[in-house]
């Protein structure tokens, strides 16, 4: 027996949209006990008084890649079968800055804004209008920026087949990077935070 | 639910980052694909612009693509499914915490009218720049970061680039 199930057959396209809806409710769970239903949590991420964005973000990436690496280490799960988004390096390096842009300006991310909307925030009601508009505007505007959608496509590639190095170096790397990260984040709040405490006084 | 309740405070973040990888770590070993969520917005758009006008829609292939998705039906596709879900799920939170409030968020110098506009045309961009980049912080930068795809971390760092650039502009807003 190997994962992913669903790739090996172990159960149907229906049973897999019953268990889409129970992986939703564990995602918009935590997404809410982090508190990134509300926008100015969120925003406090690019003001370096609350990192939690990173903190969050961070310790997922770490948790899912260390159990993908260790279960297909151990034969359990099948990484070739596991969908890697196809890199087309130019566009989603000036989509993410397009992104990054509505984030600090909205204030949500789409995932995020429905957490927001289940839990009453208004703000986040019109920024999914907004999303659903965007969305339009690039649907429109596709025939004509196709071509650059499409360029500098790299396929399926990883960090470390880009770099030529094992996986394990990579998980490794990331591993590191995140807890610097961490120290690092949590060393700037209480920095700014001793800073505003002065301030008042 | 009491009205005059006190919120209770958020979870510690890498608990909830923890609880969160897990889930990530799920949908990959069960389906073997990560979260998502602006796909779900695209389908939606998509089946709206099919509804008005099905020539247009099918002559798209941007549109055309969401509205072959699916097991019969573009609603019936995981992420449609798993959206659900994350409003659900969101509630529940949100409801056992004491944080279901009806409210808009906005800094002491920001009107909410003023908060509603920011917030649609930064919807707009974030909804624009989601499909330029194949895909928003759950699919790109969740799930493609956790599997090392290099577009992915690409993405990422551009999404904390344009967040910090724009922080200075955005000040009056959120400070």
């Amino acid at each position: 027996m190997s994962a992913p199930f669903y790739k090996y057959g172990l159960f149907g396209d229906e049973m897999s949209l019953i268990l889409a809806a129970v992986i939703g409710i564990g995602f918009g769970f935590f997404l809410e006990r982090a508190g990134f239903g509300s926008s100015k949590k969120l925003v406090a991420q690019f003001y370096f008084t609350d990192m939690a964005v990173f903190k969050v973000m961070f310790s997922a990436i770490v948790t899912a890649m260390l159990g993908l690496f260790y279960l297909s280490w151990a034969g359990l799960v099948d990484l070739s079968m596991v969908f890697v988004p196809p890199t087309y390096w130019l566009p989603q390096l000036v989509g993410g800055l397009v992104l990054g842009f509505g984030f600090i300006i909205g204030g949500y991310c789409p995932g995020t804004s429905l957490v927001g909307v289940a839990t009453g925030r208004l703000d986040a009601l019109a920024f999914c209008g907004g999303v659903f508009g965007g969305i339009f505007a690039y649907g429109e505007a596709y025939p004509a920026i196709a071509s650059f959608v499409k360029s500098t496509p790299m396929d399926r590639i990883t960090l470390d087949e880009w770099l030529g190095v094992s996986m394990g170096a990579i998980v490794f790397a990331v591993v590191l990077v995140a807890v610097l990260g961490f120290w690092g984040a949590t060393t700037v709040e209480r920095k700014l935070a001793r800073r505003e405490v002065e301030a008042s006084v | 639910m009491t009205t005059a309740r006190e919120p209770a405070p958020y979870m510690n973040p890498y608990l909830a980052g923890l609880g969160l990888g897990l889930v990530l770590l799920t949908a990959f070993v069960l389906m073997g694909r990560g979260l998502g969520a602006s796909g779900a917005f695209s389908t939606i758009v998509a089946v709206g612009v099919d509804a008005l006008a099905p020539a247009h829609a099918t002559g798209n292939d941007f549109y055309l693509g969401y509205l072959e998705n699916g097991f019969g039906g573009p609603f019936k596709s995981f992420l449609m499914f798993e959206v659900i879900g994350v409003l659900i799920g969101g509630f529940i939170s949100g409801a056992l915490a004491g944080r279901v409030r009806r409210t808009v968020e906005r800094g002491p110098r920001m009107s909410a009218p003023g908060r509603i506009a920011f917030a649609i045309f930064g919807g707009a961009l974030m909804g624009f720049g989601a499909k330029l980049a194949g895909g928003c912080t759950s699919g790109q930068g969740l799930s493609g970061g956790a599997v090392l795809g290099l577009g992915s971390w690409t993405f990422m760092l551009m999404v904390f680039v344009g967040g910090y650039a724009g922080a200075y502009f955005m000040r009056r807003q959120w400070k």
